[in-house]
């Protein structure tokens, strides 16, 4: 291959002595000195976290306090790393929620898995699980970085409800049996 | 024999498609055969024709015919016979062909009324597919995503029916999501016989019940639920324990009986869910009892054999293999094999045998059959015994011949595959005096008095294959694996087998088989990749003069009736 030699520019006089670099750089430090700081003090200080963000998948209830998943295991199948993994469970006949019929029994999701996709969120017709601002999971051993059914119901908390389906559901139901609509 | 008289024919034209058929078939078997699919929901081809879920619907037109000189009308345009068109939909069930017969299946026509069928239907239709458990294999869902709206224009409020309701001890019915099909009202009418489902009330308020005082209960009850097209009927046992999606699907055999009905195993991750049937025309359709569906429970269960013992001590396996080889080795041994058993195991033990000059035994099991599924020997594979030669003559319930033979001294050591020694007649007194190698899954009283305790797998973690009463062998393959410390049977039995001297056997079905063939006259021309799922007669005139316990079957007559017919007709 051809080799061209490009012929460098010669510096003048005024670069050669370096004066105006050394300017040029002390004006950005004396600026950024008088300016107001960008750095967090994290962990004491904390961003604001974007609406839309994914963070760590959790369990909500509805504002009745009804835990929503109803273990139907789509995000189970859906999730690319398999880090779902759900017990179902029958809810007992004498359970406030028994026309729900159907709650985890235990519901796991190894947070060494996941890759924060959202798929499991997209897939949920129940709109029970949501991956919600928390973005920080540590933890010293395997073990602990796996998120149990309490645990996900802790960091997921409560969040508005627009449907009410099983309220209605259970509505139409009392109706039924005082005699209204069949 | 006098040759079946072949069927007759009729040619009928499905989507510009001329096709040939027995006389008789409906519009759904017919595009079937030319992998056209018909939706449906109350029509199962095992089941008498309801033609009320309107799902089928068909446009149909018959060839012209001059009224006055009965001559073909032919259409200038084509050249060829005129088509009468129906101006209406037809139901393709309750259609069966005629000569000259012409459907359109996926006409648009034939779309409307399909997505105004789905539409009536979703209607009512609760949305419960994330707690049903039919999600997935419903028939509902399917056809909701070619023929439904994707929403509703139902604004008044949904139905309230019942849900929960126990039918009996094994089904439960919500009949919110019921279609009214009628096919489980069928079943029970007609294959189970024990008419106790029916509809009350009329138009919205129709419900499906059972007859008052009286419980869905005979032993057939979970086919409803295989065969109900959505969530209605779910069986209690397998209700929220796993969608069907995540399970793998196991060609097996039912255990309970001698009839081989074809099931599959649902099983994930090494856990058995449920056991449904597979459909087999030559000898279950598409049923099977209840009584054969639990006994996935057996693999979980907890006193399962998982530790190989030598005189009481736990042992590896190649110490107890050894022992078992010099107790083998200073002869007088008898060897009880098992019904239960496969073909390839019976085989291997008939291997043992013969070099140690062994006589093999069999335990019988008895019962009475229902004339169904369920027939009166309970032995899956006593047959498979007979074609191997591991036996000569059916067995008897007791080991007499064996209980006389140690009282005489004559035998020092017994080989049982399986078989409980002291429930099959012999003495605690009688065990006490032999050495008992007990190879088995479960630990019962001849596993805790044997020397050496080899554990085995269990039927749905092991390949084989069964004779049943048809002598119609059937395959069935592994579902799960086995628990630790389990050892396959034929691992077992072929290193028992070199013991003895003889060049060591292949472990493995599909190794073992070229030897099977080589060895087995009835066998002869079988691999076992080579047998159907559907199973393979074997020629059986060689044991047609021994005495079966056998009753009438679904699709089986034992000899004696069939000829008892034969000289009536």
């Amino acid at each position: 291959m051809a080799t061209i030699t490009v012929e460098r520019k010669p510096l003048s006089l005024l670069e050669r002595t370096y004066i105006p670099n050394i300017v040029a750089g002390l004006t950005t430090t004396f600026k950024r000195m008088v300016k107001p700081t960008e750095t967090l003090q994290y962990p004491e200080q904390r961003p604001a976290i974007p609406t839309g963000y994914r963070g760590v998948p959790t369990l909500v209830n509805d504002p009745h306090g009804r835990e929503k998943c109803v273990s139907c295991q789509l995000c189970e199948f859906v999730c690319p790393p398999k880090a779902i993994r759900i017990t179902p469970g029958e809810i007992a006949n004498d359970d406030p929620n028994a026309h729900v019929e159907k709650r985890p029994k235990a519901f796991e999701i190894d947070m060494l898995r996941c890759i924060y996709c959202g798929l499991c969120q997209e897939v949920c017709p129940e709109e029970a699980i949501f991956l919600q601002n928390q973005y920080s999971m540590t933890g010293y051993t395997r073990a602990e970085m796996v998120n149990n059914k309490d645990r996900l119901y802790e960091l997921g908390g409560t969040l508005p409800d627009q449907h009410y389906k099983w309220d209605k559901k259970k509505t139409a139901a009392e109706a039924a049996s005082r005699g209204g609509h069949h | 024999m006098i040759a079946a008289p072949k069927p007759d024919l009729v040619t009928v034209n499905i989507d510009g498609v001329d096709l040939s058929v027995p006389k008789g078939t409906n519009v759904i078997e017919a595009a079937k055969l030319l992998h056209k699919d018909v939706p449906h929901y109350c029509y199962h081809p095992k089941l008498s024709v309801a033609g009320n879920c309107r799902m089928c619907m068909i446009e149909m037109g018959t060839p012209a015919f001059d009224p006055a000189t009965k001559a073909p009308v032919i259409d200038p345009a084509t050249g060829k016979q005129k088509i009468n068109w129906i101006p209406r939909p037809q139901i393709g069930c309750g259609t069966t062909v005629s000569p000259g017969l012409h459907v359109k299946t996926s006409s648009p026509m034939v779309k409307d009324a399909r997505e105004g069928v789905m539409e009536f239907l979703l209607i009512n239709h609760p949305l419960d597919c994330p707690i049903c458990d039919q999600a997935g294999e419903c028939k509902l869902q399917e056809q909701a995503t070619g023929y439904g709206r994707g929403y509703s224009r139902f604004i008044e409020e949904k139905n309230v029916k019942p849900k929960r309701t126990q039918l009996g001890p094994r089904v439960t019915l919500d009949d919110e999501r019921c279609i009214l099909c009628s096919r489980c009202v069928r079943f029970s009418k007609e294959i189970a016989r024990d008419d106790v489902l029916g509809f009350v009330d009329r138009g919205s308020y129709s419900t499906l019940t059972c007859h008052p005082g009286k419980k869905l209960e005979n032993n057939y009850s979970l086919n409803t639920v295989d065969i109900c097209p959505v969530g209605a009927l779910t069986s209690t046992d397998f209700r929220f324990k796993m969608r069907v999606w995540f399970l793998k699907q196991t060609h097996t055999l039912d255990i309970e009986s001698s009839v081989g009905v074809n099931a599959v195993v649902w099983s994930r991750e090494g856990t058995i869910y449920r056991l449904t049937p597979r459909r087999n025309d030559e000898v279950n359709d598409t049923w099977m009892a209840d009584s054969g569906r639990i006994l996935y429970k057996q693999v979980a269960a907890t006193d399962r054999l998982t530790a190989v013992r030598l005189n009481g001590a736990d042992t590896s396996l190649d110490i107890a293999l050894n022992a078992a080889a010099a107790l083998l080795k200073d002869g007088s041994v008898s060897i009880v094999g098992s019904g239960r058993a496969s073909v390839e195991e019976q085989f291997l033990l008939k291997q043992l045998a013969t070099p140690i000059g062994a006589q093999g035994h069999l335990v019988a099991r008895t019962a009475t059959g229902d004339k169904l599924l369920i027939s009166a020997d309970r032995n899956p594979n006593i047959r498979g015994a007979l074609v191997t030669g591991l036996i000569s003559q059916l067995p008897s319930a007791e080991l007499k011949q064996l209980s006389r033979e140690i009282d005489e001294g004559k035998i020092k050591t017994v080989v049982s595959h399986g078989e409980d020694l002291l429930a099959a007649g012999l003495t605690a007194a009688q065990l006490a005096k032999v050495a008992v190698i007990y190879i088995g899954t479960h630990a019962n009283a001849t596993s805790a008095a044997a020397q050496i305790v080899l554990p085995a797998l269990h039927t749905y973690e092991k390949a084989g294959t069964f004779v049943n009463q048809q002598f119609r062998i059937q395959k069935f393959y592994a579902a799960v694996p086995g628990p630790q410390g389990a050892t396959n049977d034929l691992v077992v039995l072929a290193k028992l087998v070199a013991s003895t001297g003889a060049s060591a056997p292949a472990s493995e079905v599909h190794a073992l088989w070229p030897s099977i063939a080589a060895t087995v006259p009835a066998l002869s021309s079988m691999l076992y990749k080579n047998i159907p799922d559907t199973g393979l007669l074997l020629d059986a005139t060689a044991w047609a003069g021994l005495p079966f316990v056998e009753g009438e079957s679904l699709h089986f007559k034992p000899a004696a009736v069939a000829a008892a017919e034969g000289a009536r007709s």
